[in-house]
């Protein structure tokens, strides 16, 4: 199908942005990176009166290294922190993360504050955000807002973001050299959104301490699981009675079913994905 | 009443000046008012790669960008490829090896098997299918569209 027809503005600076975004005669979206929007424009999934393109507004796209975090700009796509060194070297989880997250052209256009702002349960940023206690600066005409992941992902895409609002940027702290982080994710093919997938991030693993588990693909949003992370804290990442807690939690934990797997399967995949992921970081 | 836009792009090398409505797609804009009939539309939301090209460098998918969005932008489809020399050993490996058969696939799978190459992608099977997965074909089963990029690969190496 084709998109319904809308009103398109493409203001060549994040002002004259959120000017616009403070309208309230209409309704609106941002525009980045389309590769969530337009198919739901395409479907009538979406159908805003006014789209806002954020492709002209260059100060939001930028990776910019401080001496303890790494900031990235909203717009800033995945295949700019794929090439980007500074990510490389500071940023390994989303090194690990990136290549699972969709396709080569869809990488090309799609962005981290898209992604970030939709909140796609099946996403790989939200967990990446949430395993590495990242930033999350959000702007409007009235000034701006700092919120950690840990209070942005709200819900079933739904997010801490209000009317007149945007992603502007994104911090995480430079890993250091004693960090350790894992990934990994079941899919059927590679590329597509995952069955069920989990991100971790550690500031040592000898022993355990201050351990992050993210899992994403599982139920309404990305999830923490703040029992297992206890579990785990002074032990080692083969620790019997940790992994026993880890999946005691899993029984417990509220799966939800999607087109590809229903609760109980996620079940078993969440189960599958920690136990692989904890076993790529173990010395 | 539909809002339209004045664009100005080049497409294969040749300038264009259109005024187009802002809810036109990239690959529709192309198709239609362009008749460049070489870059397809299959599934309108980026899942099956048919109608993946180049814009400014980089492949993209044509039916998740408006028309609009390419003002100003340098555009390369798979009429380009084959006329600038591009593709010509690609299109070769593909009818040598049969990696087309109805064809509907081939434009998109030739754009991102180009990306793969160009980059300075090895002859590497499963890196080749990994970086393919986001076009679907469902003539070929693959097998000969891996072949003739590891082919193309090997070629160019040996130059
Ligand atoms: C075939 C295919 C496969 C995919 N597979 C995956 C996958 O495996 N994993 C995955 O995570 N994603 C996947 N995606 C989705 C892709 O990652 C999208 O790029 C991403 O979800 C949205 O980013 P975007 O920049 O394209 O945002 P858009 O589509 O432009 O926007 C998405 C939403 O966010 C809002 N928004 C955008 N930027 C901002 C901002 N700065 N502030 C506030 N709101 C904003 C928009 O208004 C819109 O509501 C896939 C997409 C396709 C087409
Ligand atoms: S038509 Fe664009 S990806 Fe299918
Ligand atoms: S040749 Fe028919 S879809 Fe690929």
């Amino acid at each position: 199908m084709k998109a319904a027809d809308f009103a398109y503005e493409k203001p060549d600076n994040l002002n004259a942005a959120l000017e616009l975004l403070a309208r309230e005669d209409c309704d609106m979206q941002v525009l980045a990176g389309g590769q969530s929007l337009m198919p739901m424009m395409n479907f009538r999934l979406a159908q805003p009166e006014l789209l806002v393109d954020l492709n002209g507004v260059s100060e939001l796209s930028f990776i910019e290294e401080q001496p303890e975090t790494i900031t990235i700009g909203a717009m800033t796509r995945y295949a700019n922190l794929a090439a980007s060194d500074v990510i490389k070297e500071h940023v390994p989880l989303f090194q690990m993360a990136l290549p699972h997250i969709a396709h080569s052209a869809v990488r090309n256009r799609g962005t981290i504050g898209g992604s970030t702002a939709l909140a796609d349960p099946a996403a790989e940023m939200p967990a990446l955000l949430l395993a590495l206690e990242a930033t999350i600066t959000v702007v409007s005409v009235g000034g701006a807002r700092e919120i950690p992941a840990n209070d942005f992902f709200l819900g079933l895409y739904e997010t801490a973001l209000q009317d007149g609002e945007i992603i502007k940027s994104i911090a995480i702290k430079k890993a250091k050299p004693q960090n350790r982080f894992g990934f990994y994710e079941l899919a059927r093919r590679h590329g597509d959104y995952a069955m069920a997938g989990v991100a971790i991030a550690s500031t040592s693993i000898d022993p355990v301490c201050d351990l992050r588990i993210a899992l994403f693909s599982v139920s309404d949003k990305a999830h923490r699981l703040p029992h297992a992370e206890l579990a785990f804290e002074g032990e080692n990442l083969d620790d019997t009675e940790a992994r026993d807690a880890a999946f005691q939690e899993l029984d417990d934990f509220d799966f939800r079913g999607d087109l590809n797997a229903d609760g109980d399967t996620k079940r078993h995949l969440a189960r599958v994905v920690l136990t692989r992921a904890l076993e790529t970081m173990m010395p | 009443m539909s809002q339209s836009c004045d664009i100005s792009l080049r497409v294969n090398g040749e300038t264009v000046r259109e005024r187009v409505p802002v809810r036109l797609n990239l690959v529709d804009f192309l198709r239609n008012s362009l008749g460049l009939t070489g870059s397809h539309v299959g599934c309108e939301h980026g899942v099956c790669g048919a109608c993946t090209m180049e814009v400014d460098g980089t492949m993209v998918r044509g039916c998740l960008m408006l028309a609009v969005q390419a003002d100003g932008s340098d555009i390369t489809t798979i009429e380009g490829f084959g006329e600038h020399q591009r593709a010509v050993d690609l299109q070769a490996a593909f009818k040598r090896n049969n990696a087309l058969q109805c064809g509907f696939c081939t434009p998109g799978m030739m754009a991102s098997a180009l990306e793969y190459i160009e980059a300075g992608g090895v002859a590497d099977r499963s890196a080749i299918r990994e970086h393919l997965s986001g076009n679907y074909c469902r003539c070929t089963g693959y097998q000969s569209i891996v072949d003739a990029v590891v082919e193309v690969i090997g070629e160019r190496a040996a130059k």
